[in-house]
């Protein structure tokens, strides 16, 4: 589609211009989003890894606490687990990947004095077992937090960058090519016109 | 910046995570779900969730996909995994590859 423009040399240094910039726009978008896509699979195979492994131990850690809890009174349970022996704090960060903010975690991890936070007198070895793999699941949990959020919003941005970059290939930079073409015909065609009608006047003139 | 974590699911087994640091939210419905989810979204940074859970308020997760907090990641249930988790990486892989990496040779 032609661009509603002016036929004039002006105009014609400026979609010039523009379109400098549009394909070099597009270059590097796509560039961009190449390297984010290379990115996204690495992460996307590493997250698939770690959730297939998480998945089976998480459910069988709670499996075995709710038979745990089956085998104490609710009471009994709710008043163990009301001091956590872990204290799970968050490093809460940002880093970038090709300019996506994406969130980084470190876990800090603080041991209270007791591995588990009741007495033994209140539940059954499943509670211990369940407690025990549950602290060493958590550390990896956070992992797959961070990368699950990572895959999200790279798989946004991706989705973001490849309709920039259509838009750039198939849209505005087709537009400016053909306005600059049409805007140099209609030039060339008034020039044509113009140097016609000097050499009618100039015979004219010869003639009288 | 800390943050703190916190589980939504069924009251039954995400007890054990109290053990280890992470809040547990017990709720009995999906309902009961969404409305802790959008009460606690501001103060926790990780949000895990039960995916039978996770799965019946899709639509209120993908609120908080585009933001960096707080991170909300579904979870499998004491019953086993009912595949929320894996489909949603399939959707971020489509969506972002137009092609599912893993479907053509099961890995």
């Amino acid at each position: 589609m032609r661009l509603n423009v002016n036929p004039t040399r002006m105009e014609l240094g400026k979609l010039k211009a523009r379109l400098k910039t549009a394909t070099r726009g597009h270059k590097l978008l796509k560039d961009k989003t190449d390297e984010m896509i290379r990115r996204f699979s690495d992460l996307v195979r590493e997250d698939k890894l770690l959730r297939d492994s998480l998945e089976t131990d998480i459910s069988a850690t709670l499996k075995k606490f709710s038979l745990a809890r089956t085998l104490a009174s609710k009471s009994d349970i709710e008043l163990a687990f009301t001091i956590p022996s872990v204290s799970v704090e968050i490093e809460c960060g940002v880093k970038t990947v090709m300019n996506v903010p994406i969130p980084h975690l470190t876990l800090n991890k603080t041991e209270k004095q007791g591995k588990y936070p009741y007495s033994f007198a209140f539940l059954t070895s499943e509670a211990d077992v369940a407690v025990d793999s549950a602290g060493s699941l958590i550390e990896k949990m956070v992992k797959l937090a961070e990368l699950e959020k990572a895959v999200a919003m790279l798989a946004d941005e991706i989705e973001k960058g490849k309709r920039r970059v259509n838009a750039l290939e198939y849209v505005m930079i087709p537009n400016l090519e053909e306005t600059i073409k049409y805007i140099s015909m209609k030039l060339e065609e008034n020039d044509r016109s113009s140097r016609v009608r000097l050499m009618k006047v100039k015979s004219m003139i010869g003639e009288k | 910046m800390k943050g703190k974590t916190a589980i939504i699911g069924d009251g039954e087994s995400i007890l054990v995570f109290k053990a280890v640091g992470v809040e547990p939210f017990a709720v009995k419905s999906a309902e009961d779900a969404e409305s802790v989810l959008s009460e606690i979204a501001k103060s926790y940074k990780i949000i895990f969730i039960t995916d039978d859970f996770a799965a019946k308020i899709d639509e209120k997760i993908s609120k908080y996909t585009a933001q960096s907090y707080p991170i909300i990641v579904s979870v499998p249930s004491k019953s086993g995994s009912n595949g929320y988790g894996e489909q949603k990486l399939t959707e971020a892989m489509e969506k972002a590859l137009g092609i599912n990496l893993f479907s053509a040779n099961g890995k």
